[in-house]
């Protein structure tokens, strides 16, 4: 990696200031920053590790669940609060990579990120979730504006995600990536108070985005048979050397109805 | 002799400091004021160098040396050899030779580079960050040229080299094609198969490296690093690279974090380093990452080929023909016409073939080169006949096992000839095939493949049988020295590169000498200190080593008998040794090793024996595997995997099963998951790193069945087969042929490795649109391919 000066300052306020420099980068677990630096494939100025914060932490409340935007997927898989409201979203978090990418990755370095094939995008999407900065409140729909694109300024914070509860239905299926494991195409399936919403990740390349003819037929019933006959163009979808587009599109049916059935 | 002797599961001698992080590796050496280099690969696949700009890159923070090919052949150093003279085997026409071989190859490119990660320039660095900084600065004015990767494209591409403008580098033959022909004109049934063996990305667990010194008051180099065969390395680094006599270059051999063939060879960066070393006066070390080594090591397999089989009416095999094209990259490597050539008599297999003809044409496409691994041809020839059975066994209608019933060799007809000249010595291969069945539980399979259907799941069975010939080309010494408290100290040529060779080699000689393995230690990977060796390669280091160290075990208690007679105050002829004591006969009075070390004068104790093998050994192996595949994804689970194997006598069953599980999984990999892609216009590598490349993981494989059926070799002197390959030879193989037997229920008839999920969940939707037009049973099946097309 190129030479950059480390940061890692005690409140959001520091954090923010060290993050208005040309070049300064945000480090939220580093699981895909740190690979991009040892492959010099970014050159930051300044690294501004946000794990002083005091961002990590899950709080559930009566009618919401708030995950700090530095807690670790190792924790979120790991929290019976988490696994008892949102079963989907606790299953998710401990299918990504492998233990030492759970503990150290978070949600929120996740988020901010929005890799096409990252997971969270698919529950934050189909569980209507709140992403919470140090400066406003950004609805799911709003957030997600194509790969590795978001609503966030660019110095602006995630502080939490906020899980509007009860969720009645959800969970989560991918297809991996038979190398990288990341999700070829992973698909959210939620009943909640904001409907039934299906995101779809690692398939489009425009990053996650919302099934909404899969969404109708399941709001008028929940089974896999309701979405078994849908077919995806293929148009727009992410071909490479391990899956064509017309495959992902297969797959994004196969992996909805599988997600339903767990659900179920 | 106890819970060490031969044959016992001894456990790892080397296990305690693996685990436990303290294996030393190349990287882990570090020596005084060493420095650090970089290499600038070619991002091209083909093209022409116009002009290299060092001036900013040397003027660097830290920078020692930038150095080109100019700077390479201004010192009028050599190259790396290209791979030798092709093998004469039976019925290999007179003077049949290369069409190009190239010249040797300058380790750093000058005027054209071949294939994407070429070495162009190197730089040298304090640091390693300032070298790759200073890396970053040099410019390379290159003129892209057309490339090819593709391999059955190959002829008709653009140029690899403009003096093989066909890229045609070798056409060779063997068998006997009179016989063959005349046996296919009269053939019931021909039986036609196109098979692709899928170009392979070796990754070793560590990466390869190098670090260079030397010393300019010797005037000697001594080069530190990974390979398989150190002496070998030393003979080329001396005599082709740098002209000088070989006893002016030593070469030093750590831990080896596994090799399986890539690391034999020599490659550009272990001349660099002992180059840069000797320019700038300090030790220079090179790690590769591991794009270096998706980029640059050698890679493996890459061949297409058409095998026929000829049939009687009563599905007896009359002739095999095999015509295959096989990439041997943009170079030769120095072994590099290996693997296409010498190991082709794998594909008489198990079977009474009464001839074979094989015809392969070597061609340069814009890739890596590619060199042995891992069974080196053997495993592509398995691939090709236990595919063409099985698909033999679909065309006639035959069950698939009545075919090879019909067709294996009988122990009988020991020794037989096959129809590429070997002559098979041992072995009973109808037991083998049975007791396979018996211990993979073919009987229940109709009920789980009814269980898995159940799910939702095609479930499927495939052998592979196979019977390789190894360890027969070369010969090894090894010594075995007394040390005055009592211990051994063996030396051998050979080079363990993960497999176990400390444990082997101790316990080998402790069995012969009856001492503990503990107090016997194996010395190997220092040119210097062991006087020969060829090295570890071809299923042969215990077969060839072993015998060695067997013999040099014996001499050195024929040596100490007279050292024994003297301390026992006795005539020798009245002297016998056993489980480690020399003893007068007949008396109790007796001494063992530690008493006569400690009666060591100056004069060393040490025994020497070789082992030349006149014939080589016949180790053979029946491989079942088990599938599952989801049809909605196309996903295969291997399910379970059954191994029966004759390796002759087996000194440790532990080791035994680990080189099993190795050859196994890289099998697997090759057959459902690996694959080195190239974009076809620009010859780009897309498969280069872990994110896109997929090595077989520990969960990918279900807990392996192995099990020995042994009939010892009657041509060694101990008994041993050899093992080494043996996984590799049968995985693949089996593996397809379950896939396609799972599959052969939604009408798949063809498939490549690798056979990923989107390939199966395609070749199952074909398959499900062809499935009206499979044939009923009764139906006869369709005609075979006349032979013309098949040309």
């Amino acid at each position: 990696m190129y030479d950059f000066t480390y940061q890692k300052p005690s409140s959001i306020a520091d954090a923010v200031k060290l993050l208005a420099e040309p070049e300064a980068k945000a480090l939220a677990g580093g699981q895909t920053f740190i690979p991009v630096l040892k492959q010099r494939l970014n050159k930051p100025s300044t690294l501004v590790d946000l794990a002083g914060l005091g961002l990590a932490g899950i709080k559930a409340e009566g009618d919401k669940i708030t995950i700090g935007a530095m807690t670790t997927h190792g924790a979120i898989a790991a929290s019976p609060e988490i696994k008892k409201a949102i079963p989907g979203l606790s299953m998710m978090a401990g299918w990504i990579g492998d233990t030492q990418v759970r503990h150290c990755g978070t949600m929120g370095g996740s988020l901010a990120n929005n890799d096409p094939s990252a997971c969270y995008p698919a529950a934050v999407l189909a569980l209507n979730a709140t992403i919470v900065t140090d400066k406003r409140r950004i609805g799911a729909d709003e957030y997600f504006q194509g790969m590795f694109t978001t609503a966030l300024a660019t110095d602006e914070l995630i502080t939490s995600i906020e899980f509007a509860l009860p969720v009645e239905k959800s969970a989560y299926e991918k297809f991996r990536n038979p190398a990288s494991r990341y999700a070829m195409v992973g698909v959210f399936v939620a009943k909640s108070a904001a409907g039934v919403r299906v995101a779809v990740t690692g398939a489009s390349q425009n990053g996650v985005f919302r099934h909404t003819e899969m969404e109708q037929a399941l709001s008028g019933n929940w089974s896999p048979d309701a979405i078994a006959h849908i077919k995806t163009p293929p148009g727009g979808l992410n071909s490479d050397i391990h899956g064509s587009a017309e495959y992902r599109a297969h797959l994004i049916t196969v992996m909805a109805k599988r997600a339903v059935a767990a659900a179920s | 002799m106890g819970a060490n002797a031969f044959g016992q599961p001894l456990t790892r001698k080397e296990d305690a400091r693996f685990l436990t992080g303290r294996g030393r590796y190349t990287a882990e050496i570090v020596l005084p004021g060493q420095s650090h280099a970089v290499m600038l690969r070619s991002p091209h696949a083909h093209a022409r160098i116009l002009s290299i700009e060092t001036r900013a890159a040397a003027q660097a923070p830290g920078v020692l040396a930038v150095l080109t090919g100019d700077d390479w052949s201004a010192d009028r150093l050599g190259g790396i050899p290209p791979g030798e003279s092709l093998i004469r085997l039976f019925g290999t026409p007179e003077g049949q030779g290369y069409s190009f071989r190239p010249p040797p190859r300058p380790p750093l490119a000058r005027d054209k580079v071949r294939h994407v990660g070429d070495t162009v320039a190197m730089v040298v660095a304090e640091t390693l960050a300032e070298a790759r900084d200073a890396a970053e600065l040099i410019e390379v004015e290159y003129e892209p040229l057309p490339a090819g990767t593709d391999t059955a494209s190959a002829i008709g591409a653009p140029a690899v080299w403009d003096e093989a403008s066909d890229n045609v580098c070798f056409r060779w033959s063997a068998g006997d094609g009179a016989a063959v022909e005349a046996a296919f004109s009269r053939a019931a049934r021909i039986v036609r198969l196109n098979v692709v063996n899928n170009r392979i990305h070796v990754g070793a667990l560590e990466t390869r490296g190098a670090l260079g010194e030397y010393d300019p008051a010797s005037r000697r180099y001594t080069l530190h690093t990974g390979t398989q065969m150190p002496h070998g390395l030393k003979k080329e680094l001396a005599e082709d690279l740098f002209g000088v006599a070989p006893d002016r270059l030593r070469v030093l051999v750590a831990d080896v974090g596994g090799s399986f063939g890539i690391k034999n060879a020599l490659y550009p960066e272990q001349a660099l380093v002992l180059w840069a070393a000797r320019r700038i006066g300090r030790p220079v070390g090179w790690i590769g990452e591991r794009i270096d080594g998706f980029l640059s090591d050698y890679q493996a397999r890459d061949n297409v080929s058409v095998g026929e089989l000829a049939l009687d009416g009563d599905g007896k095999i009359l002739a095999l023909r095999v015509r295959s094209l096989a990439a041997v990259g943009a170079y030769l490597a120095p072994e590099g016409q290996l693997s296409p050539t010498v190991n082709t008599p794998a594909l008489a297999g198990v079977y009474r073939i009464p001839c074979i003809e094989v015809a392969v044409t070597g061609v340069f496409t814009n890739t890596a080169p590619t060199s042995v691994y891992r069974g080196a041809g053997r495993p592509e020839a398995v691939y090709v006949i236990e595919r063409l059975i099985e698909q033999a066994a679909r065309e006639t209608g035959l069950d698939s096992l009545e075919l090879r019933r019909r067709n294996l060799l009988h122990p009988s007809a020991l020794p037989f000839r096959t129809g590429l000249g070997l002559v098979y010595d041992s072995g009973d291969f109808p037991a083998m095939l049975e007791h396979a069945l018996a211990r993979a539980d073919h009987a229940g399979f109709a009920v789980r493949r009814a269980a898995s259907a159940a799910r939702g799941r095609l479930r499927g069975f495939g052998i592979a049988h196979y019977c390789e010939r190894v360890a027969g080309a070369w010969g090894e010494s090894g010594w075995v020295e007394l040390s005055p408290d009592g211990r051994a100290t063996v030396l051998t040529g050979t080079m363990s590169n993960g497999q176990g060779h400390e444990t082997a080699f101790a316990q080998l000689v402790a069995d012969r000498l009856g001492l503990d393995p503990a107090d016997v230690d194996v010395v190997q990977g220092d040119t210097d200190r062991v006087p020969s060796g060829k090295g570890t390669g071809g299923s042969a280091s215990l077969s060839i080593g072993g015998a060695a160290l067997a013999e040099a075990s014996d001499d050195l208690v024929r040596k100490a008998l007279p050292l024994a007679a003297e301390a026992l105050e006795a005539a020798p002829i009245d002297v016998a040794f056993a489980e480690g004591r020399f003893s007068i006969v007949g008396t109790d009075r007796s001494v063992g090793w530690r008493d006569l070390g400690r009666r060591l004068g100056p004069e060393r104790l040490e025994g020497v024996g070789s082992w030349k093998p006149e014939t080589p050994t016949f180790p053979n192996g029946c491989h079942i595997a088990e599938v599952e595949i989801d049809r909605e994804t196309g996903h295969t689970s291997l399910v379970s995997y059954t191994m029966v194997h004759d390796f002759g006598r087996v000194l440790n069953p532990l080791l035994l099963e680990g080189q099993l599980q190795g050859g196994v999984a890289q099998g697997v990999g090759q057959a459902a998951m690996e694959h080195v892609v190239h974009d076809p216009v620009s010859g780009q590598v897309l498969s280069g790193s872990l994110m896109d490349y997929q090595l077989p993981r520990a969960a990918d494989l279900p807990a392996l069945t192995l099990e020995t059926l042994a009939t010892p070799a009657p041509s060694h002197p101990l008994g041993i087969k050899g093992c080494g390959e043996a996984g590799a030879a049968g995985g693949a193989p089996a593996t397809i042929n379950a896939i396609l037997d799972a599959l052969a229920a939604v009408g798949v008839a063809k498939l490549d490795m690798p056979a990923t999920p989107e390939r199966v969940w395609r070749a199952i939707a074909e398959g499900e649109t062809a499935l009206p037009r499979v044939r009923k049973d009764g139906e006869l099946p369709p005609k075979v391919m006349p032979l013309e097309a098949a040309r």
